[in-house]
């Protein structure tokens, strides 16, 4: 069914890209060459065939510490975007099919928490709780559910109007049906898409978090954690902390691509097979 | 300008014009298609020619030829345009430029779209005049009030003042009119400029335009679907069909002795012969003084309505939009509770909620609907699409269930190949079909159709209205059948309510209804039906009893 | 200006108070979510009861939840915001000046991004598919892909380390010349730029061709109008109020951007300050700031809608 030749290719550059940080992710110990707190060296060493990196501020293997952060990184986002996208997508399904006060009630309170830039509110909220991982995926997840409830509450409402939904009504079928058989089935092209959008931001989200102290705590360190720990050498010529911020954006920018190819290819469909 | 000075008689001279555009089908290489294959026409200084087709047969694309445009990525790729006297294509950027708006203008079928929102009317009607230099800004303005005076609209000295939003679409339509006869161009072409209106606004706005054109000596290219409508412009009329000529005449010979067999089907389109049914003992479904509001407190789209459905027979709900012919579907359905009244159905009363009614109830009442293409879930085959109500209502599974579904396919007049087909795998007119057969998978006692031809081309909607009777007799299933064209009324109902602002202002079995003496709506109505017959305008003009709803 | 229209605005604006308010409550909330105690998170574990019992008072956190609440919004009412828990300083006083440093940033991001956005979102229009729209879609990606503090760097890497044309730290003080402050903020100014500027760029290619797609426009073409003259007359007046609206969109976008950068460069502003007290967990110092930054931002949402009321001539003339 899925010819490869015909994928694009900055789709298949994505999809490579993307496969290669799972990879990573999940198999770190296996691949890092040295342990994720294990001093081996100097600090901030140059490139050479011993660390393929360097070093990092405390001269430990930045290869194996991208590696590890690469693990951290994905397993944070992966788990805020599935709360988000969960909470957000049942929330938003419902409110546009019962409608009514639960509507009403949910797009209110919805509006309220998008009135505040998400990272403020982020740091408010951070402020005082404990600085766990629990805690990132949670204020994560929750803060961001809101776009994607907006999202599935607007394609929700736009397939509820119409007529073959309507039909379905008439017929006599449930709740039940009309939100799994009727609606989701048309609803999935954009979710899709905008699951890669969520995962990019959360991704981001939690980056900016850590780079500024407020995310992942050490000694364990995300990509965003570990700019912060080696931002200091930028002003020596140390482009250490280039690193971890460009693999933050190769990945964005690779699961963009799949994201955009996704939605391209199901929406040119029209609804046809597939 | 080298034609001004001695303007030659022939205007407009099309040679073998060819146009291509390309399509980029999803999973395939872009790929180019013809729409219009080598087709030629003239155009002698102060002439009408109608073109006239179904969708897709190229007529748009055609008529704006003739001002060296096409739309959306379509291309010009051979051919002569010959206006006044020279090839148009040759002329380059520039020399288009100049005769846009100043030879040749354009009227287009939504006036409410082609209006820019943002201006007043007078800036927009003599902008093309102040372009090309016709003409002083207060020469230009005192042309355009006589303009509007000429097309009978009302206040023509302020009307200009006014924003599109201000004014209603058959007006507007005028307006733009007078905006194309401004600059005192050569040639209009006008596309489908009546089609989106209600047919009593239509004939108001197609009596002014057929004043202006003849006052003004202008000639014009008229491109509709309704050969009755061009019938009652033209000189001469242009039969197309999928970009290629079919046949081309004066109007008298093409309306009375055409010579091509698709002509003929054109012509003889809403002939279907259907003997009225006289009514039974007892009505099934009978909907009893009923009164209906969207959101409470709201107007009342439903006044004091009360009708009867006999078994096996076809009651036609007619009126104009606004009218409360589908929101008297609604109520019947109950996706709309009424206020007060009842619907009673099999000598009990109907809940009035859907949510109230029993499996049964909802069984026996189906739907059908204007939009084919969105009354089925894309996501769904045909087999699906047809096989759940089975499922829902009856139980039917497996085996037993697709050769129902092949049965019903059958009836409808589509092979069992179609059972794994997607919907936009489908034409327009299958599609309806398909929803036909869903529908009929239920075995309703009453199928209410809304609006359900009015979006084909007028031969499919043809073989859809034939397949419907046919079905009625096979099955004795009633329809409800609510649309806005009274040819259609006219060819398959058995009774008819004539629907006015929300209340049933006429309603009877066909034979009364539609015989004198009338009240003034369904004289209006009548009158305003276009016949194919020359000089059927002017008759139905000067007959009417009663200002139609777009003054 | 009609009466309808200035009705609108009205409620418009009063809406945006009420908005105000809740987010107020909101905030307040958020800092309350904590099940245990505020006092002994802040202090942590191996707190004495007695400075705990302080902090408690100092908090006022022996009242209920709702008289704090309406301590706290009618100080910040009459211009108090209370002083912060880590230094005892004046919040408002110290936030004079941090709040003057950020709107300046911000300020300069914005006079260079917006025209250079819209402008080269027309351009995208004008050549639609050919190799700048390429590059302005391709920019796009990589905006919406990019950590602020990739570019950040990235920047200060070559522009400060590498080449040293502007430094990598921006550092102002009160009495600054103008030109020694334009070129501190030069590189911060840059990033936020660069973050905006693809979005917005694209946004407004969006929007431009969405009106340039209505019927209007293809009979302005038939009028013999020529390309600049249909774009200028007929597009652009009705491309205003979406313009408006990314613009604003894009401002907001500037307000978070800020924080950041500002982190990045270590530049006194407000960013820098809430990130600096997160840290502390000074809480009134937090829920200040982060109001101030809500207010800014559902300004800027009403002053969007404002344009788009304003700009919608069926509002302007109504029937």
């Amino acid at each position: 069914m899925l010819d490869i030749r015909r994928i694009p290719i900055p789709a298949l550059i994505g999809l490579i890209l993307t496969a290669l940080f799972l990879i990573a992710a999940i198999f770190a110990p296996l691949i890092a060459p040295y342990g994720n707190g294990q001093i081996v060296g100097d600090v901030w060493e140059p490139m050479s065939s011993t660390y393929l990196l360097g070093t990092d501020n405390l001269g430990r293997d930045l290869l194996s510490r991208m590696i590890y952060g690469a693990r951290i990184t994905i397993f944070i986002a992966v788990l805020a975007t599935a709360l988000s996208f969960s909470l957000g997508a049942i929330l938003g399904f419902t409110a546009a099919v019962v409608g009514g006060w639960f509507d009403t009630l949910m797009s209110r309170f919805v509006d309220l928490l998008m009135a505040i830039p998400t990272l403020i509110f982020g740091l408010v909220v951070l402020s005082v709780l404990p600085s766990t991982i629990v805690t990132l995926i949670m204020v994560m997840g929750l803060l961001d559910s809101t776009r994607v409830y907006r999202l599935s509450r607007a394609v929700a409402v736009d397939i509820n109007v119409m007529d073959f939904v309507e039909a379905a009504k008439l017929r006599g079928e449930g709740t039940v049906w009309i939100i799994f058989r009727e609606i989701l089935p048309n609803a999935l092209s954009p979710l899709i898409s905008e699951l890669g959008l969520r995962f990019i931001y959360a991704v981001l989200f939690l980056s900016a978090l850590s780079f500024l102290g407020l995310g992942v705590q050490p000694p364990n360190a995300d990509w965003g954690g570990m700019v912060k720990e080696n931002k200091d050498g930028i002003v020596f010529g140390i482009p250490a902390a280039l690193i971890p911020a460009a693999a933050i954006a190769a990945l964005a920018i690779s699961v963009n691509l799949v994201a955009d190819w996704i939605l391209n290819r199901t929406t040119s469909l029209k609804g046809g097979r597939g | 300008m080298a034609g001004q000075a001695q303007k030659p008689e022939l205007l407009l001279d099309i040679r073998k014009l060819r146009i291509e555009a390309t399509v980029y089908p999803p999973g395939e290489a872009p790929k180019n298609i013809v729409l219009v294959h080598d087709v030629s026409l003239s155009l002698k200084r102060g002439r009408v020619l109608g073109l006239i087709g179904e969708s897709g047969a190229g007529k748009s694309t055609i008529g704006l030829s003739a001002m060296g445009y096409g739309r959306g990525g379509v291309r010009i790729t051979g051919g002569e345009v010959m206006l006044n006297g020279r090839d148009i294509l040759q002329s380059g950027k520039r020399g288009i430029r100049k005769l846009r708006g100043k030879e040749v203008c354009y009227v287009a079928q939504s006036a409410a779209a082609a209006f820019n929102p943002a201006h007043k009317l007078m800036d927009q009607v003599i902008e093309a005049s102040l372009e090309h230099g016709t003409g002083t800004r207060a020469q230009a303005e005192k042309r355009a009030v006589e303009l509007f005076r000429k097309l009978s609209l009302p206040d023509p000295e302020n009307i200009g003042e006014r924003y599109p939003h201000q004014v209603s679409g058959g007006q507007l339509q005028r307006v733009m009119t007078a905006m194309a006869l401004c600059s005192e161009p050569d040639l209009i072409v006008f596309d489908e400029p009546t089609t989106a209106l209600d047919v009593t606004t239509q004939i108001d706005v197609l009596a002014a335009i057929k004043d202006a054109i003849r006052d003004t000596g202008v000639a014009a290219l008229y491109i509709t679907h309704d050969l009755a409508v061009v019938a009652q412009v033209s000189d001469e009329i242009m039969v197309l069909r999928h970009g290629r000529l079919v046949e081309w005449g004066g109007t008298q010979q093409i309306i009375k002795e055409p010579r091509q067999e698709y002509t003929n089907a054109l012509v003889s389109v809403h002939e279907i012969t259907h003997d009225e049914q006289v009514p039974g003992e007892a009505p099934f479904l009978s909907v009893k003084n009923v009164t209906a509001a969207y959101g409470r407190g709201g107007p009342k789209v439903l006044k004091d309505v009360s009708v009867d459905i006999y078994p096996g027979q076809t009651l036609a709900v007619v009126g104009e939009s606004g009218s409360g012919k589908s929101t008297l579907a609604r109520a019947i359905t109950g996706l709309l509770p009424p206020e007060q009244g009842t619907v009673t159905f099999d000598g009990r009363p109907l809940a009035n909620r859907l949510a109230d009614r029993p499996k049964e109830d909802l069984r026996q009442l189906q739907m059908i609907y204007q939009m084919a293409d969105v009354a089925m879930n894309p996501r769904q085959t045909v087999g699906t699409i047809i096989g759940r109500p089975l499922e829902f209502y009856f139980g039917m599974r497996g085996a037993e269930r697709d050769r129902r579904v092949a049965e019903l396919l059958d009836k409808i007049e589509m092979g069992k190949g179609f059972a794994d087909r997607y919907p936009a795998e489908l034409s327009g007119g299958q599609k309806q079909r398909v929803c036909i057969a869903r529908s009929l998978a239920a075995k309703p006692k009453l199928i209410i159709c809304d609006e359900v031809t009015s979006a084909l081309d007028p031969l499919v909607a043809n073989g859809i209205l034939k397949l419907l009777l046919g079905l009625q007799k096979e099955e004795q299933v009633a329809y409800l059948f609510i649309t806005h064209d009274l040819a259609t009324v006219k060819s398959i109902a058995d009774s008819i309510a004539v629907m006015y602002r929300g209340e049933v202002v006429r309603y009877g079995p066909k034979s009364k209804v539609l015989a004198p003496p009338f009240d003034d709506y369904t004289d209006l109505l009548l009158s305003s039906v276009p016949e194919m017959e020359i000089g059927w305008l002017e008759k139905a003009i000067k007959g009417r009893r009663m200002e139609s709803a777009g003054n | 200006m009609s009466s309808p229209i200035l009705k609108l605005i009205a409620q418009r604006i009063a809406l945006g108070v009420l908005l105000l308010l809740a987010v107020s409550v909101l905030i307040f909330a958020g800092t309350q979510i904590l099940p245990g105690d505020v006092a002994q998170s802040i202090l942590g574990q191996s707190a004495t009861p007695e400075s705990l019992a302080n902090l408690r008072a100092e908090l006022g956190l022996n009242e209920p939840a709702y008289v704090r609440y309406f301590t706290w919004l009618g100080g910040i009412l009459t211009g108090d915001l209370g002083t912060a828990l880590s230094s005892g300083q004046d919040i408002a006083t110290s936030i004079g000046g941090r709040l003057w440093n950020t709107l300046f940033l911000a300020f300069w991001a914005a006079v260079v991004s917006i025209p250079l956005a819209i402008s080269l979102g027309l351009l995208a229009v004008r050549y639609r598919n050919g190799w700048v729209d390429k590059l302005i879609s391709g920019l796009a990606l990589a905006s919406t892909s990019f950590p602020e503090f990739f570019i950040g760097y990235l920047l200060v890497y070559f522009f400060a380390v590498k080449w040293q044309l502007f430094p990598g730290i921006s550092t102002v003080y009160d009495g600054m010349p103008f030109l020694a402050r334009m070129q501190a903020i030069a590189l911060p100014a840059a990033v936020l730029t660069l973050v905006v500027l693809a979005h917005m760029m694209r946004m407004t290619r969006a929007a431009i061709l969405n009106v340039m797609q209505s019927a209007y426009i293809e009979t302005a073409e038939l009028k013999g109008l020529s390309a600049i003259d249909v774009i200028r007359r007929h597009a652009f007046p009705n491309a205003i109020a979406p313009i408006i609206n990314v613009v604003m969109l894009n401002l907001a976008f500037l307000i978070v951007g800020v924080v950041v950068v500002e982190v990045i460069f270590v530049y006194p502003g407000m960013g820098q300050y809430l990130v600096d007290h997160v840290a502390k967990r000074d809480v009134p110092v937090v829920q200040a700031v982060g109001l101030i930054f809500a207010a800014v931002y559902i300004t800027l949402n009403i002053v969007a809608d404002i344009g788009a009321i304003v700009a919608n001539p069926r509002l302007r003339h109504p029937k």
